[in-house]
């Protein structure tokens, strides 16, 4: 009898799915306070408030145009590229202010990686793509650079295809291929934080599927945060989930929540395909 | 919250949606008229009913598998989330449940073959009556709250499940004391009590589907929560 109370006590608490985002467990690696972004009198962000917690997958999910990838440009400073933006708040990584003006941005972005929706290899051979980042930083010793790769094409899940053939060009591997190489190029730095802008919109479904098993994998080592159009994807392989709508974080929650019974109508309406 | 099917991009999704739903209070209604015709057959020792009713139970089921399949399509062609997901659950959920309180309508009607003319008596038989509008009317309720998804009505039918049980350990007391007054009547009183059993567990199925009601409305799975609990989760 005490054994079955207890069972039910258990039950009760396993039953009661957090309504609100609950990180008090979590390292948080990347906070978003108060930020606004514009493109010229187009305001494309308001009011962000986020904390990215660390060695887990954040997921970005919203229609087209709701700000999702701004918002994981702004994590790196992609946008700093754009004329005519203008950004307000604070980002900081690990507490630090990533906009302050002492901030060396190549560093920054070798702290925070990025992959994008078509891989972008270099015209160069496998070995050297993944060389790369270490190369530009000074490393020299053979030695380290050929540890380097190896370990950062094992991490990347594309090891054993290619251990054959490094040195052939890059530009000859397959979408699939090339984007985790794309991925291993950006991991070889080892970066706190990798952004993932449509990693998978471009593949076949099966290298899709690779790619969520890669992105599962690397959550051990790394903190991922990743913008997708895909729910199901973002279902698959995140650990949170943030809805944003027209430039607003509309709900963050853990995936869970979000998937079976999110609190806000809109979230819901957009999960379930329909027209709010 | 939002209970309502339509709205979605896809019309063909709201028409499967809309579909299963309407199936289950189709499959529902059946399931009662079972109920009701079992209970009939037995306050009236209709004989004839008896086996209608075991003879329909076969509907009860292809509805359940029938059911079944639509939603396996569903998850596998719409992977639905949130509130659909939770439909689709909810309405899995429910047939099972419904074809239960089937098989215990087709059990009833199996007694009363059982008990046959010769031992029937009337006057007994009324021991159970209660018992027999309890059940019932659980089952009505519950269908209605399905049918509009109303989570006030799910909580007043999981309180008077308390009432069915109480009911339930009268008779057990009353067929207790006729076995010990008249041990000839052992045979039938104890197909009595494996009625009142059949309708106890109705009460019981009935309550497992204003669970699952809840848990469609409010996204919250209340089973084994206690009616604070349940109250809690519906004044959120």
């Amino acid at each position: 009898m005490a054994e079955a109370a207890e069972k039910i006590q258990i039950r009760t608490e396993v039953s009661e799915p957090a309504s609100k985002i609950n990180l008090e467990d979590e390292k948080v690696v990347l906070t978003a306070e108060k930020v606004n972004l514009y493109y010229g009198e187009k305001r494309a962000l308001k009011d962000i408030d986020i904390k990215i917690p660390e060695k887990r997958v954040t997921a970005f999910i919203g229609p087209s145009g709701c700000g999702k990838s701004t918002l994981l440009r702004c994590f790196n400073r992609m946008n700093d590229l754009i004329d005519d933006v203008r950004i307000e708040g604070d980002i900081k990584l690990n507490g630090q202010d990533i906009y302050d003006r002492k901030i060396d941005v190549a560093l920054l972005r070798r702290r925070v990686g990025m992959v994008f929706q078509k891989p972008n290899p270099f015209p160069k051979s496998i070995y050297e793509n993944v060389a790369y980042g270490l190369r530009i930083q000074g490393e020299k010793s053979r030695r380290v650079l050929d540890e380097a790769v190896e370990k950062s094409l094992k991490d990347a899940a594309l090891w054993k295809e290619v251990k054959d053939r490094l040195n052939d060009s890059a530009l000859g591997l397959s979408g699939g291929q090339q984007q985790r190489l794309v991925i291993a190029r950006a991991i070889a730095v080892e970066p706190e934080i990798l952004l993932l802008d449509e990693p998978a919109s471009a593949l076949d479904p099966i290298s899709t599927l690779k790619i969520e098993e890669l992105i599962n994998e690397l959550k051990e080592k790394y903190t991922i945060v990743i913008v997708t159009h895909n729910m199901q994807q973002a279902a698959r392989v995140s650990d949170y989930t943030a809805f944003m709508y027209m430039g607003d974080i509309v709900e963050f929650a853990d995936t869970n929540t979000i998937f079976t019974a999110p609190a806000q109508k809109q979230t819901e309406d957009y999960i379930t395909g329909r027209y709010g | 919250m939002n209970t309502n099917l339509g709205n979605h991009i896809s019309q063909q999704f709201n028409n499967e949606l809309e579909d299963i739903r309407n199936r289950v209070l189709l499959m529902g209604g059946l399931v009662e008229q079972q109920l009701t015709d079992a209970i009939r057959s037995l306050l009236e020792n209709d004989q004839e009913l008896a086996e209608k009713v075991i003879e329909n139970d076969k509907e009860v089921n292809d509805y359940e598998v029938g059911i079944d399949e639509e939603c396996t399509t569903i998850l596998a062609r719409r992977q639905p989330a949130a509130s659909d997901l939770r439909l689709v659950i909810t309405v899995i959920k429910t047939i099972a449940d419904l074809e239960r309180i089937g098989d215990e309508s087709k059990r009833i009607a199996r007694m009363v073959l059982n008990i046959g003319d010769r031992s029937y008596d009337p006057k007994r038989v009324q021991m159970i009556r209660h018992l027999c509008e309890y059940s019932q009317a659980m089952l009505h309720d519950v269908l209605d709250a399905f049918a509009r998804m109303d989570t006030e009505a799910s909580y007043k039918i999981y309180i008077n499940d308390r009432n069915v049980d109480k009911e339930y350990e009268g008779v057990t007391r009353q067929t207790i004391t006729y076995m010990m007054e008249d041990p000839r009547s052992i045979p039938w009183v104890l197909n009595l009590m494996w009625v009142a059993r059949a309708l106890e567990r109705i009460g019981d199925r009935a309550t497992n589907i204003a669970e699952y009601i809840i848990f469609f409305v409010k996204g919250k799975d209340v089973r084994h929560t206690g009616p604070e609990g349940i109250e809690k989760t519906i004044k959120e």
